[in-house]
This record gives structure tokens, sequence and C-alpha cells, in this order.
């Protein structure tokens, strides 16, 4: 019988972390389908974050590092200086990348660093339980904005991929979304886009990837999925924020 | 032999670096290194190596974690609030056992303190500025060619123990200019392969993995079982300190390091003429403590030792230590930038000879 869909190479046999109905299942194997798609497991390096994905290193088969929280564009930059020709991405949440780790991004981004950022937005802390994020929608309900977030006080969300597009070094940002198949199918092209620019040396790349967090937004992961569709994605429009090589003929 | 040349401490640091197969440098501009970058930006390329200005001290410390966590030789250089910035970082890469070189080229504090020569940054360096048990080897070099003898070893040593060195100087060293010779060095050390790099598979079939997280507490805790036996190791075959005027009997040691220590002799010189004899130990490992030269030192003694610091009390701490009440141990420091000189630090001396006699 023929075998039609098994465990990407890139990804280890080992039992998940993720709570039920988390997308970061999905999206680490969208990751590690691109790996083995691009035959580049031998020479990837992979830095995962402080976050609910801290043990992305436990799954991924590549060379991996842990970062210190927010850091991981600078770790990935060390090591894409120290070996030029490895292909590097980092794995990074929201609170990692969206408050503590932003300026790690934007200048790692700004530099035109050959990595691909991997960045999963799902609004809310979640290894913490469930705290504000700086990408929590205005009016958001979480362990520190119980009252919901007030843009008066707590300010408002980040939308990091229309923010780093405006950089020169950065050659190809996305946002992206995995609340259904159509849309998971997408994420995919747009991820394997994005090693592919690497691969081609032309700068720094981005995919946001819109997330659910059924646990701490204390929904099924059925009302999860319709909560991102009606809230996040009007906040955070899908599409691409910035691509070089629009207009380029194949 | 190499020819000599007359060179900037900030500078040779540099040079020295690049000597020992320093592969890569991230920097970050504060007074008083920033030659160090500067020196790394123009010749890096020369050599076809890698300079990086990071756009902070916390992002050049996370990028030598990248670069030598895939084993290559890596360097970064600051003074002390930046060494405070990049303390996070060191702390993951004494955790994660990572090689690498830091230079704190001392400035006067706390907060943003001041920019002329000081040593109060020695708990810092010695004590763990970052968070956790880690222990990092120190180096506190006094002229410009002990600094470059010891970039070079600091890089064998890094690379042999798995762990961060750092190279404590001042102001003073780092601006100052002495003929230095770099020499031709073949190290004597057995330098294991770097086999748990994480540089790309490449062939290999399991993955390395740098990391510092270990969320089992039996899993941590034997890993800190695994870096004291290390740090126990290091403590016994590194310890460097050199020994002036401790041939015979003297009244009174001085304890100093660094630039300081070079004044101290000249103290030493003048005390002699009035008839005081004055020994030194010049720490030159500050971790570890050279605590066997107390011993060594300790029959010679009458009177008892004095910790002479550019700081207002810190390695005074392990002088006492060291001493562990066998004898008396007494303190001369000035902060802030201000540096003893010869004729206060003979009065001082004087002092405790006079009130002793």
């Amino acid at each position: 019988m023929a075998i039609v869909f098994e465990r990407p190479k890139a990804l280890l046999d080992v039992p998940t972390h993720y709570c039920p109905g988390c997308t970061h299942g999905i999206i680490h194997r969208l990751v590690a389908e691109v790996i083995d798609e691009l035959g580049i497991l031998d020479k990837t390096i992979g830095v995962a974050p402080v976050g609910c994905s801290v043990l992305a290193y436990d799954y991924f088969a590549c060379d991996m590092y842990e970062a210190a929280h927010g850091r991981a564009p600078a770790v990935a930059t060390g090591i894409k200086r120290a070996v030029p020709d490895s292909i590097v991405f980092t794995y990074q949440g929201d609170g990692d990348l969206a408050a503590i780790g932003t300026a790690e991004i934007v200048h790692a981004a700004a530099r035109g660093e050959k990595i691909t950022t991997i960045f999963v937005n799902n609004a809310i802390y979640g290894m913490t339980g469930g705290q504000m994020a700086p990408t929590t929608l205005p009016g958001q309900v979480t362990e520190t904005s119980p009252y919901g977030r007030d843009v008066n006080t707590a300010g408002y969300p980040i939308r990091v991929s229309e923010m780093i597009a405006t950089l020169d070094g950065a050659v190809y940002v996305e946002r992206v979304s995995v609340d259904s198949v159509p849309n998971i199918i997408k994420a995919k092209k747009a991820i394997k886009k994005a090693f592919e620019l690497q691969m081609q040396g032309k700068g720094f790349t981005m995919v946001e990837v819109l997330s659910i967090c059924p646990t701490n937004w204390g929904l099924s992961p059925n009302e999860a999925i319709k909560w991102l569709r009606e809230n996040m994605i009007p906040y955070y429009p899908l599409g691409v924020k910035k691509d070089i090589t629009a207009g380029e003929v194949k | 032999m190499a020819k000599k040349v007359l060179m900037k401490g900030n500078e040779a640091i540099g040079e020295a670096a690049i000597h020992a197969g320093c592969q890569c440098f991230f920097g970050y501009p504060i007074t008083p290194q920033t030659e160090i970058a500067a020196y790394m930006a123009r010749r890096m390329p020369q050599v076809g190596r890698v300079f990086l200005q990071a756009e902070s001290e916390v992002a050049a410390i996370n990028m030598v974690y990248g670069a030598a966590g895939a084993g290559v030789r890596v360097m970064t250089s600051s003074s002390s609030p930046g060494i405070s910035l990049k303390s996070e970082g060191i702390s993951y890469i004494a955790g994660a056992e990572l090689p690498c070189v830091i230079v704190n080229i001392v400035r006067g504090g706390p907060g943003l303190g001041g920019i002329q020569p000081a040593q109060s940054d020695y708990f810092q360096a010695t004590k763990g500025g970052g968070h956790g048990d880690y222990r990092m080897v120190v180096y506190a070099p006094s002229s410009v060619q002990e600094l470059v003898d010891l970039v070079q070893e600091a890089f064998d040593v890094a690379d042999q123990y798995r762990n961060p060195v750092m190279i404590m100087g001042d102001g003073m060293l780092g601006q100052m200019m002495e003929p230095v010779e770099f020499k031709e060095r073949q190290t004597t050390r057995n330098l294991p392969e770097k086999t748990w790099a994480a540089n790309g598979l490449r062939g290999r079939k399991i993955h390395n993995v740098i990391n510092s997280l270990y969320l089992k507490p039996e899993e941590l805790e034997a890993h800190n079982k695994k870096l004291q036996q290390k740090y126990a190791e290091i403590e016994k075959n590194e310890v460097k300190y050199e020994l002036y005027n401790l041939e015979n009997e003297v009244d009174i040691v001085i304890v100093s390091y660094g630039t300081l220590a070079r004044i101290c002799k000249n103290a030493i010189k003048m005390l002699e003429k009035e008839g005081i004899k004055v020994g030194l130990i010049r720490p030159i490992t500050l971790w570890p403590y050279p605590k066997k030269a107390f011993d060594e030192v300790m029959d010679k003694v009458k009177l008892g030792f004095i910790s002479i610091e550019m700081n207002e009390g810190q390695m005074v701490e392990d002088v006492k230590l060291s001493v562990n009440g066998r004898k008396p141990v007494f303190f001369y420091g000035r902060s802030g930038g201000m540096v003893p000189t010869p004729a206060e630090i003979v009065n001082k001396i004087k002092e405790i000879v006079g009130g002793a006699k």
C-alpha cells in the first residue's frame, strides 16, 4: 500500500507538549515540510524562543538553539555570520518577538540578515498562562487585562508585519493564518518562499502566522478558530506586506 | 622572534584576538573601549572574518551565543554598564557551556558612573554578574604585552573548558601605548574537537542542541554538579599570579591587580628606601582566585596584608577568605576614576607599619 501521508523528516518522532487544539503543531509541520521539500535539513539551524514553543528544539530534527527571551534574531545573526552557508530560521511567539524582542527583530530585519523568522501571533502570552501581549486586541480580556485591554492605559496592538515591511533590509513579509485548509496551504507557500529567498541570499524574510490559543482564550478549538476569523483577521489583515520579487518574471 | 610594535592596549586586544583565530567580533560603542570595535571593523574584513556592530550590548552577546554555539572562536568587548547588559547572555553562555572571550575595560560605577579607570566590577566579574550558579575565568593583565598573551590564552582556555572567559582591564590599560610582540604560538593544551557545535547536521545523524533549559529539577541539579566539577578543575589548573619582592621576610604584603599593581610596585621601591619591606601578590586570574599564593608567603609576613583597589573594597573579601584569619587584612581604595598615587600608598603603609611598631 502506498504511503500518502507521513511525518516530515525534519520533525522528530516525539510526543508533543502543546495543548489540545493548539495550532503550533500545524506550523511546526509546515516548516518541517518546507525543509524536507527544499532538501536543506543538513544545513538548517533553528532557533527556539522563550514562550510556548521554547521546546521547539525537541521537535525539529535539524541542529537547534534555545535563545534567551526575545533574542532569537540576534542569536540567528551570530549563527548565520559564523556559518554563512547555513539556512537559519527563528520561531518566535508574539510576546517574545513583539515585546521584549522588538529591538532584535527590527535590527535583524534592517540589516537584511539572511534569516527567516516564523512569527506566531496568537494575541496572548501562552506559556505563562494568558497575559496581555503587545498583540492583544483592544477590549480583549486576559489575566493582566481583566477588564479588557484599555487602549488609554495599555496602548494599541502592534502590527508587526506592516512595521517590518517598511524596512529596506526586509525582502519578503507575509501574514498568513492557519484557521482553514486553504489558509494552511497559503501559509506553507509563504514559508517556502521565505526560505527560498533566504537561500538566494536576498535578505531578511518573515512570515507572521495568526494562530489560536484555546486554553488561554478560554474557548474550544472550534470557537477559537471562529474568534480568530472574526476578531484577529480584521485587525491583522492577511496578505503579502512586502515582496521585492513581486513583478519579476519567472 | 616576532618584531615588537608600539600599540595601544585596546588595539592590541583586537590584534591578539585575530592572532588567536577569532572568527567573529560583535561589538557596540562604549567609552573607554570603543577602539577595540573600531580596530576590528578595520582589520576583520582584511583577514576575511566577521565584524558586526550590534544594536545593543544585549544583541551583541546573543550574537556571541549564536556564533560560539556554531563552533567558531568569537569575542565581544564592552565597558561596565555594557557588561551589565551582557550579563543575561553571559549566564546563558555559561549554562549552555559555550566558549567565548568577553573584554571588560572597566569604568567607574554604579549606574552610568564615569569613564575613568576603575576596578569596581570585581564582584560582577568574579561572583557572577548574571543569574545562576556559574563561574567565568577572569584575567586581569597589567601591561599591554600581558594583555596580548592573555587574550590568546583566553581563547584556548575557553575552548578547553567550554566556558566564557573575561579579560578585565581599565581605561589606562586600554589607552596606554607599549611595545608589544605577537608571538607565534602553538597551544600546548589538548583542545577537544567541537563535536557539540550546532552548525548544521552535515551528515551527522543526531541533531546538536545549544540550550540552557532543564525543566526537571533532577536534571538541572545534575547539570549544575557537572558545571561545579568543571569549575573545580579550572581552580586546580588555571590559577595565575605574580609574587614580587617576596623572596625574603617582609613587613606587609600588598595585594593588587592590573595597572594598579604597577603603581604599587613603585610604592614598594619608595618604601624600600625608607627601610620598610613590602611584598606584592598580583592576582592574574581574579577567578579562580590565587588562594595558594597566600599560603606560600604566609610565613614571610610580619604584619599582614593590604588589599589596594580602585573601588570601595571588593577583592578584599577574597583576600580575607584566603588569609582566613591567620593575619590582619587592611584595605585602601580610591573609586570613581581616582587612581591611587604611589605617595598615597606609601603613606597608608607607613601608617599601618608605624601603628604596629
